[in-house]
């Protein structure tokens, strides 16, 4: 079965995250004074052959601690989008 | 026979013909080893050079790290020999868990390409043997993430075992303490994000790097 997953990648606690920083300011001269912080990350989205869930979501945790997170200054969330889905290759 | 370095190229490095360059001009013979190669033992040292790696993509240094030529790269590594990262280097040896903590993006999230001075912190390494501890070198800065983290634990460790070996006068991207290279425990393994290869020649307006070639190659851990 085909599973869709999403690997969501944030800095770690404590790590800068500049990027985050600028657009706070940003929104802030925007007049957006309720924001109080922002965190700038990226997804990974994957497709994964797997008989369960469970299955998928092991892979795709193994494949984060693995290449897709570096763990010095990231923290990975993996989490099952769908199931079944159509191969969109 | 001359000293013979090798400079190990990926899809993406750019640095390459540079540094063959540099360590040419001091009298060394030098070959540009494909990141399919999987023996290095005949070489004196080894230089990761700069450029972008797989395109940098994921993380500097993320994709090139499962190359094969990096299991090749931490034989000689493990067995003493000198090893030097240079910019894309640097991120990639950190990213293999050869050096400790990682690059992250500068702090004011611009591409810097400058030149800077650095101060050799340690001489009990590879890169720096053959420096005068608290010598300034002038150096040219060419990254996007140069910004060097750890967690607490390894900062004190690398501060309290003299690994840090070169430091930012004036520092440019946001490395904790001004960290512009540090080294692995035993010292052979070393990685810096300022280029070597472009203070090579007074035409390039610095000549300091070629004193840090020559300690990588003929130092306190050269073969």
């Amino acid at each position: 079965m085909l599973y869709e997953l999403s690997v969501e990648i944030m800095p770690k606690p404590g790590i800068a995250d500049p990027e985050g920083a600028t657009i706070l300011r940003a929104l802030h001269a925007l007049g957006f004074d309720v924001t109080k912080r922002v965190a700038v990350g990226k997804v990974i989205k994957l497709q994964v052959e797997a008989d369960t869930g469970e299955e998928a979501l092991q892979a795709a945790e193994s494949m984060a601690a693995k290449l897709l997170a570096n763990p010095v200054i990231e923290v990975a969330r993996v989490s099952l989008v769908q199931e079944h889905v159509a191969s969109t290759d | 026979m001359p000293i013979n370095v090798a400079v190990i190229t990926f899809p993406g490095t750019n640095c390459e013909y540079d540094t063959v360059k540099a360590l040419e001009r001091i009298g060394y013979s030098a070959e540009l080893v494909w990141h399919d190669a999987v023996e290095l033992n005949a070489y004196d040292a080894l230089i990761l050079p700069g450029g972008f790696s797989y395109g940098d993509y994921l993380r500097p240094g993320a994709i090139a790290r499962f190359s094969p030529v990096m299991q090749a790269v931490e034989e000689f590594a493990r067995s003493g020999g000198p090893v030097l990262g240079i910019c894309n280097g640097f991120q990639l040896l950190a990213e293999a868990h050869l050096l400790p903590g990682a690059l992250q993006k500068n702090v004011s999230l611009r591409f810097i390409c400058r030149d800077v001075e650095v101060r050799v912190d340690t001489v009990r390494s590879s890169l720096t043997s053959l420096a005068s501890k608290g010598q300034i070198l002038s150096l040219p800065i060419n990254h996007f993430e140069g910004n060097y983290t750890c967690d607490d634990a390894t900062l004190k460790i690398l501060e309290e075992d003299e690994r840090v070996l070169l430091r930012y006068i004036d520092n440019p991207n946001g490395s904790v303490h001004s960290i512009a290279g540090i080294c692995n425990e035993e010292g052979n393994i070393a990685g810096m994000m300022p280029h070597p290869e472009r203070a090579s020649d007074e035409l390039l307006g610095s000549t300091d790097g070629i004193l840090l070639f020559r300690s990588l190659c003929e130092g306190k851990f050269s073969r």
